[in-house]
This record gives C-alpha cells, sequence and structure tokens, in this order.
C-alpha cells in the first residue's frame, strides 16, 4: 500500500455555501499537486521543528496561502482569493482523468472485481438499475447478475447473507441504499460481523465492505439523514472509514475490498458528485492513515467526509484574516490515525474538530477523548468541536442547514480557539 | 374477437370445469395444496352470486336482472373467468365470487415416518437401504451423545461448568440429518446441534476443551459452552443470537452456488426460531436466489417457556415454505430413519435443482431448554416424563436395530460403560488444563493488532504486573 498522499486542492466556485454539488471543476486548469511524503512524520516525531518535507510543484493562493513567515522555503504568496491563472499549456501537462466521485468509486470497484473474482456486490437495486447513486452502473452487465445481486428489502438479512458468503469464501460488498437503512442491519453487524472472527477463534473472517451513503443531505428528512458512524464505532472488530473527494474514493474502497477485516466505508449524499482528476494508475489508499489537506501552524482542525469541504471553505476566510489552519481529514474512523493527528497536535497546540455527527456519542467525542488522553500536555486549549446538535435532521431546508456545521462557524470557533 | 370464439369458450369451460372438479376431490382427498380454496359448489350457486358483481368484461349493458339463464349472462361468466392477466405481482384468472384462502387447512399436513414407536417398521413404508455399520455407527453417535449431554448437565449443576445445552430429546434429528449429509456440506447451527458435529468428528476432548475453555479450545476460550466452531469440520461457530445464522446459510449458499460446488449448506433452526425476522427473510431470499440450502426447523413445540401455541398460528411450520415458494417436508423427528431419508432426499433435490428445501422436524424438547431453566415452572413433569419413556428416539431406533439382529444387550452395557468413562476422563482432564494466554485476549479483532489494542493490551499487563497475587494462576501471560 503507498503511503503517500496526493493532495488536491478544491477549485474555485466555493462562492456558493456547502453545495459541493456545484463544484464542478470550472478552473481544473490551475489545479496543482502537492506532495506530502507521510514517511516523513515519523522523523517528526516529539520535534517541534516546522521543517515539512513538502515539495511543491507550484502552489498558488488556491491551495494553501501560506504565510509570509513561512520557512519552509515555498513560493510565498500573498492572495488568498481564487484567481484563474493563464497557463494555457497546463493541459499537456495534466495527467490522470477526471471523474466524479461516485464514478471513482465504481472505478475501483470495477478493477477490484475484475482482479479478483470473488469479489461480490449485494445490495437493493445494485444490478441492472445501477445501484441509487448510480455506484454499480454499468457492471451487471459485465460482471452478471451473480456478482451484482439485488437482493428483496431486508437489511439485516441481505447483510447476514453477505456475512455468511464471506465466511465460506466470497468477498462480498453490501450496498446500503442510505446507511440510514443499515440500521435494520444492526445486529448482524454488531453480533456477527465484527464478532465470528474472534469468537470462532480466527477459524472464520469475514472480509466484508459495508458501504453506502449518509449524512444530512438536501432535505431528505430525518429517517433519510442518519449519521451512523458515531453507532458502529463501539462495535469491536470493525473499520470504519470515511471518503471525502473521488481520490480518496477510490483507494479506500479497493483497500477496503482487500482488507481481511469487515470495513465500513460511509460516503456522503452530496459529494457524489463532486469532480476531480485522479491518476491513472492503479493506487490503493491505507485504511488506518489520515489525509493532510492543508498544512499550517496555528490550529489542527480535524474533520472527515462532508465537512472537509466546508472546513476549506471557512479556512479561505480565515487564511485572509491571518490565521494559518492544518486541516487533517482524519478519514479513517476507526481505529482513529493518532498518529498523524498527534503530529499535528505536537505542532500546533490546538485542536477544533469538526463533524457531522450529532453532539452526544459522535465521532468528535471519541476523538477529544483520544486526543486527550494522549496528547493532553501538548494542548495549550481545550478542544473545540462542532458538530450537529442533537435533533433529528428537519425537512426544512433553512432548518436543515442551521443544524449542519456551516463555514462561518468553524471560522469564528478557530478565532475563539486561537485566542488562547 | 376475430377467431373461434363458441370453440374456445366451449374448451375453456370444460377446462375450467375439469379443474373445479379435481380441486373438489382434492380437498377430499386431503391433499392441502389446494385444500380450502373454497371453489363454488355448483355452476348454480355460483350464478346466483353473479347477481352480486356489477360489471362484467365484455358486456356494455351492465344491468341483467335476475335471469339466471340468460345467455348473455352465461357469455359474460365465461368470458370473465378465462380472462387472464399478466398483473407483475401474481399471475392468476380471474373469479367474481369474493372467497378466502382459508387460515388453516381442515386436515394438517401429514408427518413422515417409518418406524412406529415400538421401532417397528410401518406397514407398506419403504425403508432407506442402510448398511449394518451405519446404522450402528448412528445408534452409538446419538447413546454418545445423551451420556455426554447427561454428563454436562450434571457437571454445570456441580459448578464445574458455567452453562450447558442439552439436545434430550433431539438425538435422532441431530445425528440422522448429520448421517444424510456429506462433509462438505456447510452446517450454520443454532445451539442444539452438538449431535452433528459428535457425527462430523469433533472429538469428546473438542466437546470438553470449549465447554472449558481451556487453551486446547479451537475457539480459543473466546466464547460460551455449547458455541462450538469447526473450520475443519464445515460447522460455523455457534452464535448466541436467535435465526441469524439463516440468512448466513443462504449466503454461503449463494457462494456454493457461484463456485458451482457440489454442496449445500443447511441451517438448524427451532420453532422459536421462525419467529424472528431473519427466518422469513432468509427463506425469502433463499428462494428468490435459489440456492441450495437445507432450512432445518427442530419443532419441539418449546421456546423456553413459550409453547408453539402462542408462537405461531399456522400449521406449523411447514405451511409457511409455500408462502415462500419453498418446498416443505414434515417428518417425525423421532424416527432416526425416516429423518435420515428425508434429509437425503431433500439434500439431492437442493443440490441437482439448486433450490431451498424446508424440513420441519418434530420432536418433543424432553430437557430444559438450557441450564438457566427449570422447564417444571411451566410443563408438567408427568408430560416430560412420558416423552421420555415412551418416545425417546434412542430407545426407538435401538429396537429396529435388534430387530435386524445389529445390536444387543452386550453391545448396549458395553457402550454406555465405555461412553461414561471416556466423557469423564476427558471433562476431569480439560477441567485442570490451562486457560488461554492473555496475549490471545487481543488477537483475532482484526487480522493483525491495531496501535490501540496494543495500547489496551500493555495497560492489562501492566495492571497484572503490579498485582500479580491477583492475577489467576491457570491464564499464562
Amino acid at each position: 500500500m503507498e503511503s503517500t498522499a496526493l493532495l488536491q486542492k478544491l477549485t474555485a466556485g466555493m462562492a456558493f455555501r456547502g453545495n459541493p454539488a456545484t463544484l464542478l471543476s470550472s478552473s481544473s486548469a490551475s489545479s496543482h499537486f502537492a506532495r506530502v511524503q507521510a514517511s516523513a512524520w515519523p522523523i517528526m516525531q516529539g520535534s517541534r521543528l516546522r521543517r515539512l518535507n513538502v515539495e511543491a510543484t507550484d502552489l498558488n493562493a488556491n491551495a494553501f496561502g501560506t504565510m509570509p513567515h513561512s520557512s519552509t522555503g515555498l513560493k510565498i504568496i500573498t492572495k488568498a482569493v481564487a484567481v484563474k491563472t493563464e497557463r494555457g499549456s497546463t493541459a499537456t501537462a495534466q495527467q490522470g482523468h477526471e471523474l466524479l466521485l461516485f464514478e471513482a468509486l465504481r472505478e475501483g470497484l470495477d478493477e477490484e472485481m475484475e482482479r479478483d473474482p470473488t469479489v461480490c456486490v449485494i445490495g437493493e437495486d445494485v444490478g441492472h438499475y445501477g445501484g441509487s447513486y448510480k455506484v454499480t452502473k454499468g457492471m451487471a452487465e459485465k460482471y452478471g447478475d451473480l456478482r451484482l445481486l439485488d437482493t428483496p428489502i431486508a437489511e439485516n438479512s441481505f447483510t447476514g447473507m453477505a456475512i455468511g458468503a464471506a465466511m465460506s469464501g466470497l468477498r462480498p460488498i453490501v450496498e446500503g441504499m442510505n446507511m440510514g437503512f443499515l440500521l435494520l442491519a444492526f445486529n448482524q453487524i454488531a453480533n456477527n460481523c465484527g464478532m465470528l472472527h474472534y469468537t470462532s477463534g480466527g477459524q472464520f473472517t469475514i472480509p466484508i465492505v459495508i458501504r453506502g451513503p449518509g449524512g444530512v443531505g438536501r432535505q431528505l428528512g430525518a429517517e433519510h439523514s442518519q449519521r451512523l458512524e458515531s453507532y458502529f464505532q463501539s462495535v469491536p472488530g470493525l473499520q470504519m472509514v470515511a471518503c471525502s473527494t473521488p481520490y480518496n474514493a477510490k483507494g479506500l474502497m479497493k483497500a477496503a475490498i482487500r482488507s481481511e477485516n469487515p470495513v465500513i466505508l460511509f460516503e456522503h449524499v452530496l459529494l457524489y458528485n463532486l469532480k476531480e482528476r485522479i491518476p491513472d494508475e492503479e493506487y490503493v489508499l491505507c485504511l488506518e492513515e489520515a489525509e493532510l489537506v492543508r498544512p499550517g501552524e496555528d490550529i489542527t482542525i480535524l474533520t472527515y467526509s462532508r465537512m472537509r469541504h466546508h472546513v476549506l471553505q471557512a479556512v479561505k476566510t480565515l487564511v485572509s484574516k491571518g490565521y494559518d489552519p492544518e486541516v487533517i481529514d482524519i478519514r479513517s474512523l476507526k481505529p482513529f490515525d493518532l498518529f498523524t493527528i498527534g503530529n499535528s497536535v505536537k505542532k500546533t497546540h490546538k485542536v477544533l474538530i469538526v463533524e457531522e455527527c450529532m453532539r452526544t456519542g459522535g465521532i468528535g467525542a471519541s476523538l477529544r477523548a483520544a486526543i486527550m488522553e494522549n496528547f493532553f500536555d501538548e494542548l495549550d486549549a481545550p478542544i473545540g468541536c462542532l458538530s450537529s446538535q442533537d435533533v433529528p435532521t428537519p425537512y426544512a431546508g433553512p432548518l436543515e442547514d442551521l443544524t449542519v456545521v456551516q463555514p462561518p462557524q468553524i471560522v469564528f470557533a478557530v478565532e475563539q480557539l486561537c485566542k488562547h | 374477437m376475430p377467431y373461434h370464439i363458441g370453440a374456445r369458450r366451449a374448451v375453456m369451460k370444460s377446462l375450467l370445469q375439469s379443474v373445479r372438479s379435481n380441486v373438489r376431490e382434492a380437498s377430499t382427498r386431503n391433499k392441502c395444496s389446494w385444500a380450502g380454496l373454497g371453489w363454488p359448489a355448483s355452476q348454480n350457486a355460483m350464478e346466483r352470486r353473479y347477481s352480486m358483481t356489477s360489471t362484467s368484461f365484455l358486456s356494455a349493458r351492465r344491468y341483467l336482472g335476475s335471469q339466471v339463464d340468460h345467455p348473455k349472462r352465461q357469455q359474460q361468466t365465461e368470458a370473465h373467468e378465462k380472462d387472464f392477466l399478466h398483473f407483475p405481482g401474481a399471475k392468476t384468472t380471474f373469479t367474481f365470487s369474493l372467497e378466502y384462502i382459508k387460515e388453516i387447512s381442515e386436515d394438517p399436513v401429514p408427518c413422515y415416518r417409518l418406524l412406529n414407536d415400538h421401532g417397528d417398521p410401518i406397514d407398506g413404508a419403504e425403508l432407506p437401504e442402510i448398511e449394518q455399520s451405519l446404522g450402528v455407527k448412528m445408534y452409538e453417535t446419538m447413546a454418545i451423545l445423551q451420556t455426554m449431554d447427561n454428563l454436562y448437565y450434571e457437571a454445570q449443576r456441580q459448578g464445574r461448568i458455567s452453562f450447558y445445552v442439552t439436545s434430550i430429546g433431539e438425538e435422532a434429528i441431530n445425528v440422522a440429518s448429520a448421517a444424510a449429509l456429506s462433509s462438505d456440506d456447510l452446517i450454520f447451527p443454532q445451539y442444539r446441534e452438538q449431535g452433528v458435529l459428535l457425527w462430523r468428528g469433533f472429538t469428546l476432548k473438542d466437546f470438553a476443551s470449549q465447554c472449558f475453555a481451556n487453551d486446547e479450545d479451537s475457539g480459543k476460550g473466546r466464547q460460551m459452552p455449547v458455541h462450538y466452531g469447526s473450520k475443519k469440520l464445515n460447522y460455523i461457530t455457534v452464535s448466541s443470537t436467535v435465526g441469524t445464522q439463516l440468512p448466513h446459510a443462504v449466503g454461503a449458499a449463494y457462494s456454493l452456488k457461484m463456485a458451482k460446488e457440489e454442496a449445500c449448506t443447511v441451517a438448524y433452526f427451532g420453532d422459536g426460531g421462525t419467529s424472528e425476522g431473519d427466518f422469513h427473510a432468509a427463506m425469502n431470499f433463499a428462494s428468490v436466489l435459489e440456492v441450495p440450502v437445507l432450512f432445518i426447523c427442530r419443532n419441539n413445540g418449546w421456546a423456553i417457556s413459550t409453547p408453539a401455541s402462542d408462537q405461531y398460528r399456522s400449521d406449523g411450520v411447514v405451511v409457511k415454505g409455500q408462502a415462500y415458494g419453498i418446498r416443505s417436508f414434515r417428518v417425525d423427528g423421532n424416527d432416526t430413519l425416516a429423518m435420515y431419508s428425508c434429509v437425503q432426499a431433500a439434500r439431492k433435490m437442493a443440490i441437482e435443482e439448486s433450490r431451498p428445501i424446508l424440513i420441519e422436524a418434530l420432536t418433543y424438547r424432553i430437557g430444559h431448554h438450557t441450564t438457566s431453566d427449570d422447564s417444571s415452572k411451566y410443563r408438567s413433569i408427568t408430560e416430560m416424563e412420558r416423552w421420555k419413556s415412551l418416545r425417546d428416539p434412542v430407545i426407538r431406533f435401538r429396537k429396529w436395530l435388534e430387530g435386524n439382529a445389529w445390536w444387543d444387550e452386550v453391545a448396549e452395557r458395553r457402550l454406555r460403560a465405555t461412553a461414561r468413562n471416556e466423557v469423564i476422563t476427558t471433562m476431569v482432564r480439560a477441567e485442570i488444563l490451562k486457560k488461554p494466554p492473555l496475549s490471545d485476549l487481543f488477537k483475532d479483532v482484526y487480522d493483525s493488532v491495531p496501535v490501540h489494542l496494543q495500547e489496551q493490551e500493555a495497560y492489562v499487563r501492566s495492571t497484572v504486573t503490579r498485582h500479580p497475587k491477583d492475577h489467576p494462576s491457570d491464564v499464562p501471560l
């Protein structure tokens, strides 16, 4: 598994508040990569040096807007506003191909199904219909009905079916039409999926992937806006990851399928149309690793899934106000990548967690406890946590927006924390 | 209509009449598939009811009055009856009489058995061909199972193990079904199928290791007693949750179907388990996916204290098969030969035709639900005694063996003594062995031990180091 993480900046057009569906790459010519060597982190352990092993091909304000006093020797850019740069020849320098997040998931799935004939997909309407979010579109024609299995509506039972199939040699991927429906599969997931490898003394493995869209969408109502990561995080034996960009969606999908453990891959309903350029060559990401989205000095912002995009939007405002936040997409919800997180905390000494879970018992709550337990001495301020309220998600648009953390709230929270 | 309407109508009418008469005959002959459908007894009765309908398919005029023998009415009746429509949900003909399918048929589904209570073959029954060695092995396994169950039950009462589940009264179901299967068939047990495991080769030592959770246990001491599992013997580890193994069995059968193996999966469950949602969905899935799975229901009449009359209102579990489009058998679970023959036939059907089969094996739970239960609280002791003395499946089979001169008193005494000795020896030995080590506590949660679990293990070890006297002596580190 590769340990490098390709950074992809999000393009302009983030003037729209919170709707990533509009983040179509209008100025894709101005996307750049900055490569961060994750293996560089061990060098930083215990050290408060600001030396980052960052090679930047080109950084412009769209990506980072680094502070003038950066000691990394990078090109210093003072403008934080997104500008279209005149790079006419960039088109030829572009590598990789552009696609939407659901297509990236499909690509990852396709590659794995081709590579391993035991990989199969089980879910409602995944066959000829192509899945309700079109993740499996066209695959039933390619691989047949047995490998893209349409099921009757009984989540507990088809999850159980997948567990049984996994124990006898297949590598099933269970698609929940919406993550919230997997609450019906809770018995099988909590009592059997996470447990049978352990209780059988290691005799039976369950290399299953459970995936589906969750999170708060656009007025989908309370039952279709569940955040299941908070409910599943206690189940031993499970691994949980959340994707947020086409790049990490494909990589995590492939890694999850190849993993011998049961993995729950959380996607977000509103991120399926996110467009990004991803490499042509095959890559698999590490399931347990967090992604450094933007290096910084002042504060560590930990986030995942859709909130990553809200945070990056807030970062623009913060940068223009003179702050230098470090943004980490934690990606691995269980177990947490405390290594990356810890190194960041040791550098910035302040943490803000931005999540979409409910306040009580959410991922943020566990993460706070873990950071406090491990890095208490490094903290200069209490850990901030922005999360949704403990209310069912209302249908009315403005009310729904109020339950989701918005960029101005993130800006305000960072300002408050940085006062310490 | 453009073609010969008269001829066609006549053909349809005669066809319909013959169908109806067959149905009537079938009802009287107690074949249950059409029973209770309640077809009208005669043409006149049907016509009398005709006046209740509002429109018919062909007629432009709605009002036909009360003229029973009106030719136009005859036309409309026939046209209505032969009208056949393919709805996406069902393909069927119509009827204008408001009929319902009865909630329960007048005659219950008969139960297949080959030996009577005294072990004599029923007149006219065709017994399966069983060699002496097989018959004797089946009996010996049942006897050892009985011995093991009784001794472990007593051990629990003495406090030597924490928990046990006996299969007293269901030995025939366990052993006969196991004997009819092949070792490639994957078993998904509930928790009362240790006889199947015993047949397949799980040794008394293995049983003891699991119940005492010592370091020889293949489950590494992680599950309660009787939660056996053996990948080698194709027996999936027991999970306490009721009914969850049913969808597992369907999924595994699906995997066998994809791999085109000559094997099926077998899921065991009780009458109580049929109330779980997983049962219904698993049956439905198995039928829709057309996978080779045997659903064997041990209908022993009791789900802890809930009798079957409080569990369902249908004629047992066998009739539920048809609701899902599954072939179903009802067999006397206390009759070893019938059980063997039924499972053998079902297995063949399941594999050759790639379809699920439901088998309801009627029996009685002679023992308590588990050692945590005292069934005298909800059923009479005389009832239990009666079943134990008069309807014990092991004694019944023994009588048949003795009738064939394959078994005798000497062999019986020797077997029982040997079995008892072996069980006690293995039990005593297993009791004093060391438990699995502390290092096993954190393994197998994932494929490799992640950092946070390593930290937790380090913490536990540091606690043990600080308080060595409090750490049990039979748990190595």
